[in-house]
């Protein structure tokens, strides 16, 4: 007997019960589909999360005073003091694998022009902010390197605040703002930039010389935090290590201190956030692969039915020379053309359903092709699985009482 | 001398049902050569059918021996009996067992499509011809639900020839059928004799042993009979003599 031959048999069955086949099939239509829509938007969303945060610079990195948070445990506002304007000269001078770095410190506040006032955030930064953060001056100029060393009252402000000072639409150059009680003098506008993934305004800020905020506003003399990018995406690691010795040389810390402060990588971030991402992703697959599951039991159930039904044609055939292999192989192709033609529908099904989330709800998707091969595979499995059992009871049938069974 | 088709000697066959044992066969001996058309005839009970389920190498015997064209059927496997039921053996059953839904050219096929020997090409040939054979050249694309009775066991027949198997087993052949059409398919039997096939059948009807060559009776699981038939009668003759039911 060649598979030919049996391929023939099995389609030619299958055909004699159209709808009852569809059916079987629509199980697994509907879990592999599913499956396909859940994971494609994982990884959608999953990759929009990286490219916005790639966006941001990947090379970024973050340094912020205190020893690592554990649990709830509060530290004392000493411990948040512990990052001064001389570890940042020093990441500066001897740092080797730093692009761009510079010191944050923030104040929040109303700014106030006239009339209008607004509730925001003073960034004390430096020059090379903009290179670090990926952004640009669109109208006037950035402040000068003089700027910061002479603490000048000047800002760069972002468009939503621009517009709630101005709400008339006047060009705010050159026009003389209040942040508190403290005037400065607008020298340019920033890019707008919209909302990011955490649905943050970030054009809801206005840039600062670092030393202006420190001394004029906030009258401290340490640094809330300090940002920096790597040369390298990634060398990040190693640079990170290389501010680490920095910073504890700095920090005069004995070996068998902790680090009194803290470095973080956009990585790190990306990471951390693609993770709950990815479970996410997992718990849906998991869903979906149950509904899958169900259709491979549809299938189970279908078939069983299918082999009782049939009893008298396998009677017949095994009294016509079909062995035991033979009907066992004709009824597990019949199962594996079920769930295979039902997992190559599920996927167009699957495409299809993606399509339309992207088309209608405007989700980040992306169909990974290594999910269409899993589905593929998980079908062909679940038809010999689920196909089996029933194949084999057929196959053991004694010939002598199918052909006589009613 | 003939040859021998089918030999068996002192076949017994035991049944275990809960404590009992039932002996439907108890030591049954004959030998069929070719070209006998032998009816086996007995009441229920009487072992017939375990006798064709042995001979159709459904069955194996409990013990005795059973040869087939000169090949020990005893001590086969599944496997091989399925081989041997493809390639030496014709079965027509009662209730025809064709396959629904499906042609009666693709019902012919049906047994050489276990024969992975045969081509596609020659497996439409010969079932062609068979359906020919049998008087169906007409239907050969009618569907097994399209078809009458008679037409259905005309199908069976040409299936159970398409393998041109040593002998034909025919397991009450007429028994679902009205008279006129029995006789259309006795005929045909008949037919088949004269071109020289070997045929048994089995059935409890007495009125068919007038049209077979040699009859032999059961009971009980013993042979009470064994005759051989000098005037065989013809199925023809009394089928054009019936008349023909205008209702």
């Amino acid at each position: 007997m060649n598979i030919q031959n049996l391929f023939k048999i099995a389609i030619k069955a299958l055909g004699n019960n159209k709808m009852r086949c569809f059916l079987t099939m629509l199980g697994v239509i509907i879990g592999v589909g599913a499956v396909i829509a859940m994971l494609a938007i994982g990884q959608g969303s999953k990759n929009s999360i990286k490219a916005q945060i790639s966006e941001m610079g990947s090379n970024m990195i973050m340094i912020m005073p205190g020893a690592e948070r554990r649990g709830g445990v509060r530290q004392s506002s000493d411990d948040m003091q512990t990052l001064k304007p001389a570890d940042y000269e020093a990441i500066v001078s001897q740092a080797t694998g730093i692009a761009h770095i510079t010191p944050t410190v923030s104040s929040s506040g109303q700014w106030v022009n006239g009339n209008n006032n607004y509730p925001s955030q003073a960034q004390g930064v430096n020059t090379q902010y903009l290179d670090i953060r990926q952004r640009k001056v669109a109208e006037g100029e950035m402040f000068t390197e003089a700027d910061v060393k002479t603490a000048a009252k000047v800002c760069i402000l972002g468009k939503t605040l621009v517009d709630n000072l101005f709400p008339d639409g006047s060009d705010p150059i050159g026009k003389v703002v209040r942040f508190g009680s403290i005037p400065l003098t607008v020298i340019g506008v920033l890019d707008e930039k919209g909302y990011n993934t955490m649905g943050q305004d970030q054009d809801d800020l206005a840039l600062v010389p670092y030393t202006t905020v420190m001394k004029r506003m906030l009258a401290i003399d340490y640094l809330q935090g300090i940002q920096a990018s790597a040369i390298d995406e990634n060398r990040t690691e190693e640079t990170i290590e290389e501010i680490t010795d920095i910073l504890r040389t700095q920090h005069k810390l004995r070996e068998d201190q902790e680090d009194n402060f803290t470095i973080r990588s956009m990585q790190e971030l990306a990471q951390m956030i693609s993770s709950t991402s990815s479970m996410m992703t997992v718990l849906l697959a998991c869903v979906a692969g149950i509904s899958l599951l169900v259709g491979g039991i549809g299938i189970m159930n279908i078939m069983i039915v299918s082999v009782t039904e049939r009893t008298r044609e396998i009677g017949l055939r095994m009294s016509i020379g079909a062995t035991g292999k033979d009907i066992m192989t004709q009824f597990l192709i019949e199962a594996i053309i079920i769930s295979v033609t039902g997992g190559i529908l599920g996927i167009l099904t699957g495409a299809i359903a993606t399509w339309m989330i992207k088309l209608f709800a405007h989700w980040p998707v992306q169909i990974d092709p290594s999910s269409v091969i899993l589905s593929f595979v998980v079908c062909t499995a679940i038809g010999i699985i689920f196909g089996f059992y029933p194949a084999a009871k057929a196959s053991n049938l004694d010939p002598i009482e199918a052909i006589r069974y009613e | 001398m003939a040859k021998e088709i089918i030999k068996i000697e002192n076949l017994k066959r035991y049944f275990k049902v809960g404590d009992e044992t039932v002996k439907a066969l108890r030591g049954v001996s004959f030998t069929i050569y070719e070209g006998e058309f032998v009816t086996i005839m007995g009441t229920s009970g009487s072992g017939k059918s375990t006798l064709l389920n042995t001979l159709g190498c459904l069955d194996t015997p409990t013990s005795g021996e059973y040869y087939l064209d000169g090949i020990a059927v005893k001590g086969m496997g599944k496997n091989e009996r399925a081989r041997i039921r493809n390639r030496k053996i014709g079965f027509i059953f009662q209730n025809y067992n064709l396959l629904p839904k499906t042609t009666a050219l693709e019902n012919v096929e049906l047994p050489l499509l276990y024969n992975s020997s045969v081509s596609a090409k020659e497996r439409s040939e010969r079932a062609e011809k068979c359906l020919r054979e049998v008087g169906l050249g007409e239907r050969l694309f009618h569907k097994s639900n399209q078809m009458s009775g008679g037409q259905q066991q005309r199908v069976a027949i040409a299936r159970a020839l398409v393998n041109n198997p040593v002998i034909i087993l025919a397991d009450e052949a007429t028994g679902n059928l009205d008279t006129r059409t029995s006789f259309s398919i006795l005929t045909l039997f008949q037919r088949l004799y004269k071109e020289g096939k070997t045929i048994i059948f089995v059935t409890h009807n007495p009125e068919i042993a007038l049209y077979s060559s040699r009859n032999i009776m059961l009971r009980d699981g013993h042979i009470v009979s064994d005759e051989y038939n000098s005037d065989i009668k013809s199925a023809e003759e009394v089928y054009r003599n019936l008349p023909e039911e205008n209702d």
